[in-house]
């Protein structure tokens, strides 16, 4: 379970965060919607330990544990999966060799036997299948030449793999055409189990016509101004932000 | 040998009028007086029993020294070198060894464990006595020629070597066995007047390795040379020479591992290659000599003259390196391109941290017509380091439709490190075409924490980075290298980022 008590956090000399309180229970998918600059893309960075991301007070665990305490990796390690919004280039390096350094690290601090090449192959091939991928997906380099739909779904695909018990989707949504959105959704929801949460962020509702949030919450200048059901967010499509913003106000 | 004998006796005469302790008789190292004169060359030439023409040719290439002045155009700075305050020789006593791997000292154990070298070659290169008689851990197929200091203290594989008609010896041993074939090719590719450093070499070289493959034979096995630096203050002057016959191929594989010490320590190094017609001599480095301390204090003064001749008409000369060691790198390992339609390729990746200097590339002359070069360079720079490709291409006016792709990447690591390129290139044939690509790039933090997110560590992350920025390069070496320069990448950029 993932809970969020007074988190501030400052980028340089701004405050972006202001105080968060959020509680996502394991099993559940919670939406985090809001206007551009409200610090959505920033509470993704500070949970996942980003560095210039500086928290001022409050806490973040993860089952109990200080998230804020862990390096990065460690975070991952314990379960945190970032998809990025805008994922990063890897020059020379292919996709499977990344993938299995990144997974048999975190089975590694997990205590667990790590996966050789070929385990590691029958893992991937069945994944990508699942997801409807192409193979050569796996001898690419790291999102090198890929479009703005495969590098997303590429996120996906690293997700399914890793296997994390909390997702942070950090605006995924953005710049895909439908039959990705699908696909990508598709990924998502075929994780949702009793022991996996997510917390998903965006721009729209259309997202979650495919991944459909147990809760949804309205960040706004670094707060959460509303919390509601799945009709929050169609209620926001059909009448925007702000008259969630004035009634907040 | 009462010549020899009359020469040690002189040679002891004089320096221990000018020298306190005379000779140094250490229990291990058998040192000659520091300092470089004609009698320095002659215990030298003496101490291998060399015959009259070597010693001529050493005299001439001291007389040549004393004539030229260090080279200063490289992008690297050091304390003046004292020329007089250096052995010249150092031969391990034989019987010295440890028994066992057991007495080893850790550390160094440690690095090779560290590299990947496997346990038999461990214990040859830590001079394990009887380690390199021992079948039963003989590892095929690569044949190790050891050389510990000066002297050669280990060949192995030299007799299935034989059977098709392979030389793989110390030079020393094949000044004495073959001389005609040492003294029909020595200084031919590189003359004993090139430079300061090949004059130097030439008039003091101690050993080295000596490898001939006859017409139409490709050699069975990789060839495989692990070079050391062992004694304080004594400099190396390895003098290695390789000759490919007719149609005949040959891979051959340097690596060099060497304990810390505190003070610098000289390494002027010659390597000659010919290749005749249709013949192919690839030559693959490892270099980590010891780089210095965080400050730059110690570390090895590394200044190399690499040079190949594409002699025979279709012939191929292929150099591909890996240098993460010495304080200061000055190295180009060259191709001249002699014979039409000929072929050179260099491969390199420079690493650069702390305090290490390095400036480094290749030349390649076109002469022959339809000669081909390939040009591969990843510089990395990490901590206060400043890395310089140097590179000249150079296409003769009989050179016709000569072609040269040069590639330069360099990869920042940090904001206080150096990287430069600096490419001349002179065609004095119309027909040429030459291309350059160059590239500068930071490893970014979005890179980092993007593979930190995914469980990776901060090392491991800059690891996997520096790896794929180098795959073409680490991909030209022999397998079994390749891992263990992609080790030795790691080890070197331990701690160079946070």
């Amino acid at each position: 379970m993932l809970e969020i008590k007074g988190l501030t956090a400052r980028v340089e000399d701004k405050e972006i965060l202001k105080g968060i309180d959020l509680v996502v229970p394991d099993g559940e998918v919670h939406a985090i919607m809001g206007p551009n600059g409200s610090g959505k893309s920033t509470l993704s960075y500070v949970l996942s330990g980003r560095d210039g991301y500086q928290v001022t007070g409050g806490t973040a665990t993860f089952d109990g544990q200080d998230l804020l305490a862990l390096a990065p990796e460690q975070r991952a390690a314990a379960g945190l999966f970032l998809a990025f919004q805008y994922p990063v280039e890897l020059p020379g390096v292919n996709n499977a060799n990344f993938l299995r350094t990144a997974l048999n690290a975190i089975r590694r601090a997990r205590g667990e036997a790590e996966l050789d090449a070929v385990q590691f192959l029958k893992l991937a091939r069945t994944e990508i299948k699942r997801l409807s991928m192409a193979d050569d997906m796996l001898k690419r380099n790291v999102n090198v030449g890929f479009s703005g739909g495969e590098k997303k779904r590429n996120e996906v695909l690293q997700m399914a793999i890793l296997r994390p018990r909390i997702a942070i989707l950090d605006e995924t949504d953005s710049g895909l055409d439908i039959d990705a959105l699908k696909i990508v959704s598709d990924g998502v929801n075929a994780l949702r189990a009793p022991d996996f949460s997510a917390l998903v962020i965006t721009h729209y509702q259309r997202l979650l016509d495919y991944i459909v949030p147990d809760r949804v919450h309205v960040l706004y200048k670094g707060r959460i101004i509303r919390s509601g059901g799945p009709e929050l967010a169609l209620a926001l499509e059909a009448t925007g932000y702000a008259s969630v913003i004035a009634e907040a106000a | 040998m009462p010549a020899v004998t009359e020469t040690l006796d002189t040679v002891q005469s004089v320096t221990q009028s000018g020298y306190k302790w005379g000779f140094s008789t250490d229990i291990e190292m058998d040192l000659a007086p520091k300092g470089l004169n004609e009698d320095t060359i002659r215990l030298i030439s003496a101490r291998k029993g060399e015959p009259d023409w070597l010693l001529e040719w050493r005299l001439r290439a001291f007389a040549a020294w004393k004539t030229m002045t260090e080279p200063h155009w490289a992008k690297v700075h050091h304390a003046p070198i004292d020329y007089q305050d250096i052995h010249y020789y150092a031969a391990p006593k034989k019987k010295a060894g440890p028994k066992s791997l057991d007495e080893v000292d850790p550390e160094l154990l440690a690095t090779y464990e560290k590299l990947g070298i496997p346990l038999k070659e461990r214990a040859i290169l830590a001079g394990v006595e009887g380690a390199e008689d021992d079948e039963e851990n003989q590892r095929p197929p690569i044949a190790v020629d050891a050389v510990f200091d000066s002297v050669s203290v280990a060949t192995t594989f030299r007799e299935s070597l034989a059977k098709v008609g392979v030389i793989f010896c110390p030079i020393s041993e094949a000044v004495r066995d073959h001389p005609e074939l040492v003294r029909q090719y020595l200084g031919t590719v590189v003359p004993t007047n090139d430079n300061y450093f090949a004059a130097l070499n030439s008039a003091v070289f101690t050993d080295g390795s000596f490898v001939f493959i006859p017409k139409g034979v490709r050699c069975p096995m990789e060839l495989s040379t692990y070079f050391r630096i062992n004694a304080r203050n004594s400099g190396q002057f390895e003098r290695t020479l390789i000759i490919a016959e007719a149609g005949s191929h040959v891979s051959y594989l340097e690596g060099c591992t060497a304990p810390q010490r505190d003070e610098n320590q000289l390494h002027a190094a010659v390597v000659e290659l010919v290749a005749m017609d249709d013949a192919t001599i690839k030559y693959s480095t490892v270099q980590n000599w010891y780089p210095g301390d965080a400050e730059g204090r110690g570390g090895i003064y590394n200044f190399v003259t690499k040079r190949g001749d594409c002699r025979g008409a279709r012939s191929k000369i292929s150099w591909t390196q890996v240098e993460t060691g010495s304080a200061i790198t000055w190295k180009y390992p060259s191709c001249v391109l002699r014979g039409d339609d000929s072929v050179g390729e260099f491969y390199s990746v420079a690493v650069t941290t702390n305090r290490q200097q390095a400036d480094t590339g290749t030349k390649m002359i076109h002469i022959g017509r339809n000669t081909r070069s390939t040009i591969v360079s990843k510089g990395i720079s990490a901590g206060r380091s400043d890395n310089t490709y140097r590179g000249l291409v150079r296409i003769m006016p009989r050179a016709h439709n000569a072609r040269n792709h040069t590639q330069c990447d360099s990869l920042l690591i940090g904001d206080q490190c150096g990287a430069h390129t600096v490419p001349y290139i002179e065609s004095r044939n119309r027909s040429a075409k030459l291309e350059h690509e160059a590239t500068t790039s930071k490893i970014a933090d979005d890179q980092l924490f993007y593979c930190r997110q995914r469980g990776l560590s901060e090392e491991d992350a800059v690891n996997l980075i520096v790896n794929g920025f180098c795959k073409e390069v680490l991909k030209e070496l022999p397998m079994e290298f390749a891992v263990e320069a992609q080790k030795l990448l790691a080890v070197s950029l331990e701690g160079s980022v946070g």
